[in-house]
């Protein structure tokens, strides 16, 4: 099955020539390979936008328990709705994803590497072993890689069964051990105790592919792009009411205005960044960035056309999310299912401004007392939606 | 985790959420450790505290209570429940204060107003799927949600309260009751089951708000591979996870005149109860029990440390019977005799060792042999008809409710005990009594079992089986005092809470002459001249699939010839029948008790029970392991396998 080319711009990645970037890197030492990532600031492309530089540097120093080798896994788990952009990587730029892992590989010293695979991307399977196989065959793999002595890593492909949890790093290894998909607590982090208890990198498809642009490019070619706290380009997957949904490279700081006209979504009513466990942007604040220190996302962007009703699109990301908690933490697991009932009740009109508000503080509960990002951003549309949308959502009356 | 409970982390089978992490200092933080410790900051105090050491553990060492419920002591980290959240100093979210370890300085808030609110809400959340009402549960005013809501302040339901039941209550178990309505999804059980015991029966099943905790192809509890240990009862925050009360039961028999209605006490209910009435674990209520007992209305009061002291006897003979074969007749004989006395470490065996059946010893357990007695001498004796007598058995386990339903407990054609009763119903029976039970006087134990011994009492505690039997083993084959190698007949290498214990005896001489009551048996001691004795100890099926492991692989343990079992962590005085909490403070406590009582015992050694040497001279005719004990007081077992139909 081939899937529809939803490219809409050009890729930075059809410009850099093949293992330009692992070539470099060979030719470097460890830390030189980390400093260069650090100089580059390139944040995690999955959304949270932690720094790799800091991960890999973090897992480069942690200490390998006894009989076991470091890890690095590539999360192609990618669930949030309205994100699409790995997979395209996927399908057309795997070699370089998989370079990328091989310079992870070199920095932290793992001899393993792990690429997790959404369930529904199984297609993909077939295409990703290929290029694996050739990658062997070609010495980019396995032994000695690259003429390096001693340098010994090879990846192999774990196929996800389907939770959007386990994206969620620690959920995903994880579900590589074998378990329900579930997060630990955190500290350890993964970088520290990850697969196999052993120091583990994990990062989004995107990222390892930006690593082989700066590696290949450089770290000050890379800066020069973006605003200051958000360096570099980044994918978009574009969604919803617009003339030209699919997946688009743009600079991060991009204000969302810009944005939609470049993808045909004037006149939208709210635009949501980020997915489900992302932020809906009203019309008003349509000048704001997409960027790490403003709006931040891992790539998905919906755009909500006038006709939207914004009730019906809070229902559906808590639909989302009352079917995808994992069921562990308190605040996640009955939270989310009292978010849902809040919204049927606005919907019937049946909702008091003070029940509202008993909701807005349960929010909060659960932003700051759920154990992993899921239950930490699953209340961010809700809330969202509601201040910028009040009218709407109050303004119901009972439909006889 | 407690020393106990502790399990090798690379060996558990839980998933890395549920279980403890081992925890490293990252490299460029070290300013803050001295010599291991590392300060940290709570509410505006600076302590220090051993590195790695959690927030909760940091914040009870200075006086700060932070509330818990997914946090057991004996449990590894779960950090689910998120009631224990803290503020963390530049830390954007709220910290589970039991999973957060302290590996660098840290400024700790524990009380602010995000945290209280947070607090508030989880709780609120818990009571919203909470189905059911306190005054008609079994865990009403000993229930953790209810103190949480208590002491939070929670007056009404914010976020609702489920109306209608979600889930039928599971009575398939003789043993455990689980209401799945009350459950909070701690996980408590799932960790007690699978890292405790390595059982593993309860696993959470589903997701989301549809996550409940079910079991394998949510087969009922008594299709599955329970073995009714009751370990996840003694845990369960709420109501959730019950025995199977038989209180009515033994009501309705005290109530019916024409039923003869005994009661035997085990060793360690009489350790725990006080702690049902508001006494401190450890406090003895032996005699007081007794009077108690009798006011409840029955109609004899029996030691089941006197069986004991026969299942010294007999199990003792098996053992000595299978060293004579080996070791003279050189025949093929399963050693390590395995105790068993313990109903879960039988049916776990059963279940996961099934070819190592053969090594159980047959002599039934204590509760068992009292019952077959009672319906057999005792009634003749008192000319008695054994259908108007009901035994009931009061025991510190849920197992045993199990053991005396089995099809094969009633050789004597009359099942050998009727009713088991745990430590919480005995206490909740004497609550509706009206009877208080630390005011009681003191009230002695019926004839003619009334003496027992030492090596009775301390069958409560993981060892004391061991013990008793060293004790008489050593005397009978030596013909030398235990008190002359032990001081004050205490074997202490047997005794304490290490998971598991290995002791070697050697036997330099023999006495020249076998009892009378074995010379039938065995002719003389001569084949144990310079032998050494091996025996072992575990406690916890945890620590029982350690040792069964090593002996599947050839090691140290198979060599043993004699190792006691017990299902629960700490034996008995742990029993899933026990007054809850428990913990291993709690479990050393009445650990404690017990063995005060052994030392203050006249008779310390079973084979001294003058009441069991008269029964076998009355009764038992033939001796140990005779005919008329092979009928009544040794019994068969059941391979189950671990595949469930």
């Amino acid at each position: 099955m081939t899937p529809v080319n939803s490219k809409k711009t050009p890729f930075t990645f059809e410009s850099v020539e093949p293992e330009s970037g692992l070539r470099a890197a060979l030719g470097m030492s460890r830390a030189d390979i980390i400093g260069e990532v650090s100089a580059c600031n390139l944040r995690g492309r999955g959304g949270a936008g932690f720094p790799t530089g800091t991960k890999w540097n973090l897992a480069a120093a942690a200490k390998v328990k006894a009989g076991g080798t470091k890890y690095v896994v590539c999360n192609a788990d990618e669930g949030e709705p309205g994100t699409f952009k790995d997979r395209v990587i996927l399908s057309d730029h795997a070699d370089m994803v998989f370079e990328g892992m091989t310079i992870g590989a070199r920095a932290i010293g793992a001899a393993v590497g792990i690429l997790y695979l959404r369930s529904e991307y199984v297609y993909l399977r077939p295409h990703l072993e290929q290029v694996l196989e050739r990658r062997r065959a070609n010495n980019l793999l396995g032994q000695d890689i690259g003429g390096l002595a001693g340098f010994s890593f090879d990846i192999h492909l774990h196929m996800g069964a389907g939770a959007y949890v386990c994206g969620e790093e620690t959920a995903l290894i994880e579900s590589l051990e074998g378990h329900r998909g579930e997060p630990r607590n955190r500290p350890p982090f993964p970088v520290d105790t990850g697969f196999e208890g052993q120091p583990t990198v994990v990062n989004n498809v995107e990222t390892f592919a930006w690593v082989v642009c700066v590696l290949s490019r450089g770290a000050h070619w890379f800066k020069s792009i973006g605003t200051a706290k958000s360096t570099g380009y980044k994918l978009f997957s574009v969604s919803g009411d617009c003339r030209e949904p699919g997946v688009y490279e743009f600079p991060l700081g991009i204000t969302v205005g810009e944005f939609l006209e470049k993808v045909g979504g004037q006149g939208a009513k709210a635009v949501q960044i980020g997915g489900a466990s992302g932020h809906c942007v009203p019309a008003s604040e349509f000048g704001r960035r997409i960027a790490f220190e403003d709006l931040s996302t891992g790539g998905s962007i919906i755009v909500l056309g006038p006709g939207r009703d914004m009730l019906a699109v809070a229902r559906n990301f808590m639909e989302f999310f009352v079917e995808e908690s994992c069921g562990q933490c308190t605040p996640c697991r009955v939270g989310n299912a009292k978010l849902l009932e809040g919204v049927e009740m606005l919907q019937r009109g049946e909702c008091s401004m003070k029940y509202l508000q008993e909701l807005l503080g349960l929010c909060e509960t659960m932003q700051l007392a759920s154990k992993c990002g899921l239950g930490q951003s699953s209340p961010n549309a809700f809330v969202s939606i509601v201040k910028h949308f009040k009218d709407e959502i109050m303004g119901r009356t009972l439909v006889h | 985790m407690s020393a106990d409970t502790r399990q090798d982390l690379n060996s558990s089978r839980a998933p890395a959420s549920q279980k403890g992490q081992q925890v490293t200092p990252s490299g460029s933080d070290a300013a803050g450790y001295i010599g291991g410790l590392v300060s940290v900051n709570i509410d505006g105090k600076d302590h220090k505290v051993p590195l790695g050491t959690t927030i909760l553990e940091a914040a009870r060492q200075v006086g700060i209570k932070i509330p818990t419920l997914c946090h057991h002591p004996d449990l590894c980290v779960a950090g689910v429940c998120r009631v224990c959240v803290v503020e963390v100093e530049n830390q954007r979210a709220l910290q589970a204060a039991c999973a957060y370890p302290v590996t660098a300085p840290l400024k700790v808030k524990t009380h602010t107003a995000k945290v209280r609110q947070a607090r508030r809400h989880v709780i609120d959340l818990l009571l919203s799927t909470h189905y059911g009402e306190c005054y008609s549960c079994k865990r009403n005013n000993n229930c953790e949600l209810q103190t949480l809501a208590n002491e939070h302040g929670v007056d009404f339901y914010r976020f609702g309260h489920v109306t209608e039941s979600q889930y039928p209550i599971d009575r398939s178990s003789y043993s455990v009751i689980r209401d799945p309505d009350k459950c909070v999804l701690c996980r408590r059980c799932v960790r007690t089951c699978i890292d405790v015991q390595e059982v593993g029966v309860l696993e959470a099943v589903g997701r989301s708000d549809k996550t409940r905790i079910g079991t394998y192809l949510d087969k009922p509890l008594g299709d599955v591979v329970c073995i009714n240990c009751g370990q996840c009862i003694n845990r369960c925050p709420t109501g959730a996870l019950h025995a199977n009360d038989a209180s009515d039961e033994v009501w309705r028999a005290i109530d019916d005149p024409k039923k003869h209605v005994v009661i035997q006490t085990a060793p360690s209910p009489r350790a725990g109860i006080g702690e049902c009435f508001g006494l401190e674990p450890g406090t003895p209520m032996t005699y007081q029990m007794n009077t108690a007992l009798k006011l409840c209305g029955f109609d004899k009061v029996f030691d089941t440390n006197f069986s004991a002291d026969l299942t010294i006897i007999e199990e003792g003979t098996e053992l000595l019977m299978r060293l004579h074969k080996a070791l003279v007749k050189k025949e093929p004989v399963a050693l390590p005799q395995f105790t068993s006395c313990s109903p879960g470490w039988v049916k776990y065996l059963e279940h996961f060792y099934p070819e190592y059946i053969p090594n159980l010893s047959s002599a039934k357990s204590p509760q068992q042999m009292f019952g077959a007695v009672i319906k057999t001498y005792y009634a003749k004796l008192n000319n008695i008809d054994p259908k108007d007598i009901v035994t009931v058995a009061l025991m510190p386990c849920s197992a045993k409710k199990f053991e005396c339903n089995r099809p094969e407990m009633d050789s004597s054609g009359f099942k050998d005990v009727d009713y088991g009763l745990t430590t919480r119903e005995l206490a909740q029976m004497i609550k509706e009594a009206g009877i208080n039970l630390p005011d009681m006087p003191k009230g002695e134990f019926d004839d003619p079992f009334g003496t027992a011994t030492g090596s009775g009492v301390i069958f409560g505690a993981t060892g004391g089986v061991m013990e008793a039997a060293l004790r008489t083993v050593i005397e009978l084959v030596t013909g030398a005092k235990v008190e002359s190698l032990f001081e004050n007949a205490n074997i202490t290498p047997v005794r304490g809470f290490d998971g598991v214990r290995y002791v070697e005896l050697p036997l330099p001489e023999v006495a020249p002459d076998v009892i009378p009551l074995l010379a039938h048996l065995i002719p003389s001691w001569d084949f144990l001249k310079g032998a050494t004795l091996k025996v072992a100890v575990a406690h916890g099926t945890a620590n029982a699939k350690k040792v069964m492991e090593n002996i599947k692989a050839g090691g140290q343990f198979s060599q043993c010839h004699f190792i006691e079992f017990m299902g629960c962590p700490g034996g008995c005085i742990g029993g899933g029948g026990q007054p809850i909490p428990t913990s291993p403070e709690i479990r050393k406590a009445r650990a404690r008790a017990i063995y005060e009582e052994d030392a203050a015992c006249e008779v310390r050694k079973s084979h001294e029970n003058p009441a069991v040497l008269k029964l076998y001279h009355e009764f038992f005719t033939e001796g140990p392991c005779g005919h008329l004990s092979h009928k009544l007081l040794h019994t068969h077992y059941t391979a189950r396998g671990k595949f469930i139909g």
